[in-house]
């Protein structure tokens, strides 16, 4: 046991010497190996943590939303859908929800309008996101002036801004009164936009979700756990299709690393042939080719995986942000919180290293295979 | 067909798999039929050079296997939200056909992979390549393994559709509805506590008496092959039980979760260890007394008697202690 370890860490140490003494052909191959792995993994970060932030906003989502739908387009609820669906059995509450979206003229920008009956937001007073505290220039105490669908003006007094570490949910955020909501958008009363719907026992929620469906046909019951799943394909999506888009470069680079373990110099061919004409074995050259790819993956990897992890925990990933995140006029600032697992560098390693790995086999193996003479010769 | 990088990690390995399996079954094939080491020629000469290729290639395919073994029950785990009604990787593997199969098909391919890279490693240690033909028949029944399992895999991963909210409605009211709970068939515990233990102490005792004597090593390679399959019955019949202490959670994916502190992972390896290396035993008895392994072989085997015994008892072990401080108590 002792030997064969022996073995192996003199191997390595002689791979070592060898890998420092052609230093300009090993650093480029480093180098395209770590841009690769970089990009893969901070690409496959980004998605988590995305997914994972989406996955913590979404459980504080009600079990169930009802919407109505009037020809295939959502619809005002009609308030006497939530005192009927109140009634079904297993119902804990149903909260008819007003909200909407405002297009502010003055920059362009779309703000989330939201009616809360929180005695804190009286008639009058108004709760907003850093973003559109931002965006309009405005603090605590200032009139925030908006235009009711009448054409009238709105003056709302802000009575709070949300903090911006809640921006990737509020930075666009309005929470005014009822009242306010209603005559803003000059929307019919007793209607409601959707109603979220608890219930106490959610193994009962596909039972009242087809129970609603059932007792109202115009109307759209919509489970938390299905929003989840339509978040969580989508984010799956968009990280497998970059992932397809930058298989290209993964290929480029397989055949770049093929052409490098292929393409042997005078000076490899006359090392290896020395090594053989002194008593290595085809075997031992082989666990010798396997080390070079070994320290090379092991280290590109590495690397690779903690400059990925700077930049898209540090740095909020600026290289794949435009394409992975959407955009928008008040678009929210946030810092992705790290999670890496086990998991994650699994699928990076399959996704890298094997495919190098498999590449190099058959050069290697040609290598490995040199007569001493014909080698030394050469 | 879910585009998800984990899901294309693993449809790249099985392409990788595939294409070198045949390669390497190609050249296994040649070498089956041409060789010949008392001939000098080119061709021979060519064919011994190839055997490094050929073990040298399967030895990684085999390897990735190994791993992807674990990645792909990971995955599947990691995608029972998208399904209806599935709770874990129990679930996944129900939505379609190709599912169990296809890790039936892993396992076996697991067992025959490990076997193989036993005895290649033994053929290697002598300087005649005493077991070529063995193994490179043995080859000959690994690769269409491989293969199919390749294309069942992606014939599953082309068939799971996500169920998400559609424009009419959420998807659960769309079609019927139908659940993929993965509710797992399983045998009563009481006979399969009986067997399970009998099994364990049958393979020490044999194992014992191999390790020391020399003798029963058939017996104790049988013995090691059926424990892992009862062991393996047992994980769904008894052993969740008393770790998801609930009587009625028959999965034997779950205990691969963080909740139960991944104890699975040492079960599973503990339990594929042995069994390699107790299955690798019975296939390399007889080859004891072939000349240049003579002496190679039988240190081999009492190495890898070793091992099972090892694993096994870390197994049994794992399993004891959580009967005993378990707060589910199974009845008679």
């Amino acid at each position: 046991m002792k030997r064969a370890l022996e073995r192996h860490l003199n191997i390595l140490e002689f791979t070592l010497a060898s890998l420092l003494r052609r230093k300009a052909k090993n650093l480029s191959l480093l180098a395209m190996y770590l841009l690769v792995i970089f990009i893969l993994a901070s690409l496959q970060f980004f998605v988590t943590a995305l997914k994972r932030e989406a996955a913590i906003i979404l459980s504080d989502a009600p079990d169930m939303v009802v919407q109505r739908l009037v020809a295939g387009r959502q619809d005002l609820v009609p308030a006497r859908y939530a005192a009927e669906i109140a009634n079904i059995r297993g119902v804990t509450a149903v909260r008819p929800r007003l909200w909407g979206y405002y297009y502010d003229a003055l920059n362009g920008a779309n703000y989330t309008i939201i009616a809360n009956d929180d005695p804190a937001i009286g008639p009058e007073r108004v709760s907003i996101g850093a973003g559109v505290a931002k965006a309009r220039n405005l603090a605590v105490g200032d009139l925030l002036p908006l235009i009711s669908y009448d054409k009238a003006p709105v003056m709302l007094e802000i009575s709070t801004i949300f903090p911006s570490n809640s921006d990737l949910i509020a930075a666009d955020m309005i929470i005014i009164s009822p009242g306010d909501f209603r005559q803003l958008f000059n929307f019919p009363s007793g209607q409601a936009t959707d109603l979220a719907v608890m219930v106490r026992n959610p193994k009962e929620l596909p039972t009242v979700a087809a129970k609603i469906a059932g007792q109202f046909p115009d109307s759209r019951p919509i489970l938390k756990n299905e929003i989840q799943r339509t978040y969580q394909s989508i984010f799956d999506w968009r990280g497998g299709m970059t992932l397809i888009i930058l298989a290209s470069a993964l290929f480029s680079f397989i055949i770049f690393a093929w052409d490098k373990a292929a393409g042997l110099s005078a000076e490899e061919r006359k090392e290896i042939g020395i090594l053989k004409s002194i008593g290595w074995e085809t075997s031992d050259v082989l666990l010798l080719k396997f080390w070079e790819g070994a320290v090379i993956s092991l280290t590109a990897f590495l690397v690779g995986t903690v400059l990925a992890y700077g930049h898209v925990f540090f740095l909020s990933a600026p290289l794949f942000a435009q394409a992975l995140k959407g955009w928008s006029v008040v678009y929210p600032r946030f810092q992705l919180v790290p999670v890496v697992d086990v998991y994650q560098l699994a699928v990076l390693f399959f996704l890298t290293v094997v495919p190098y790995t498999t590449a190099t086999i058959i050069p290697c193996w040609r290598a490995a295979t040199i007569d001493p003479d014909a080698a030394m010769r050469y | 067909m879910i585009l998800n990088p984990s899901v294309l990690a693993l449809l790249l390995i099985a392409l990788l798999v595939s294409v070198m399996g045949l390669y390497a079954g190609y050249y296994g094939l040649r070498i089956l039929l041409r060789w010949n080491p008392a001939s000098g020629s080119e061709m021979q000469l060519d064919l011994e050079r190839r055997t490094y290729l050929v073990s040298t290639i399967m030895s990684y395919i085999l390897g990735f296997e190994l791993m992807s073994l674990f990645l792909f029950i990971y995955t599947a785990n990691d995608l029972h939200l998208l399904f209806t009604g599935a709770m874990c990787a129990a679930g996944t593997l129900a939505v379609n056909f190709f599912g169990y199969p296809v890790l039936l098909f892993k396992i076996v391919n697991f067992l025959l992979a490990g076997v193989w890279l036993v005895v290649n490693y033994t053929d290697n240690r002598g300087y005649d390549y005493p077991l070529i033909r063995f193994k490179y028949k043995l080859l000959t029944l690994v690769v269409p393994l491989l293969l199919l399992e390749s294309g069942l895999l992606a014939a599953y991963f082309a068939g799971l559709k996500p169920d998400i909210i559609t424009s009419c409605c959420g998807s659960l009211f769309s079609h019927e509805s139908n659940s993929f709970s993965g509710d797992l068939a399983s045998l009563p515990h009481l006979p399969m506590q009986i067997a399970f233990f009998s099994g364990m102490a049958i393979t020490a005792i044999c194992g014992l008496i191999f390790y020391t004597r020399g003798c029963a090593g058939y017996l104790f390679s049988i013995a090691a092959t059926l424990t892992f399959l009862i062991a393996a019955a047992s994980i769904v019949s008894f052993i969740g039980l008393y770790f998801y202490e609930l009587p009625t959670h028959h999965c034997p994916f779950c205990i691969l979760q963080r909740e139960y502190n991944y104890v699975g992972y040492l079960l599973y390896a503990t339990l594929f260890g042995g069994a390699v290396a107790g299955i690798g035993t019975g296939v390399l008895m007889p080859f004891r007394n072939i000349g240049s392994l003579a002496r190679i072989i039988p240190v081999m085997q009492r190495r890898l008697t070793l091992v099972t015994l090892v694993c096994y008892l870390l197994f049994t072990l794992v399993v004891v202690r959580e009967m005993v401080f378990s707060a589910l108590k199974l009845g008679l």
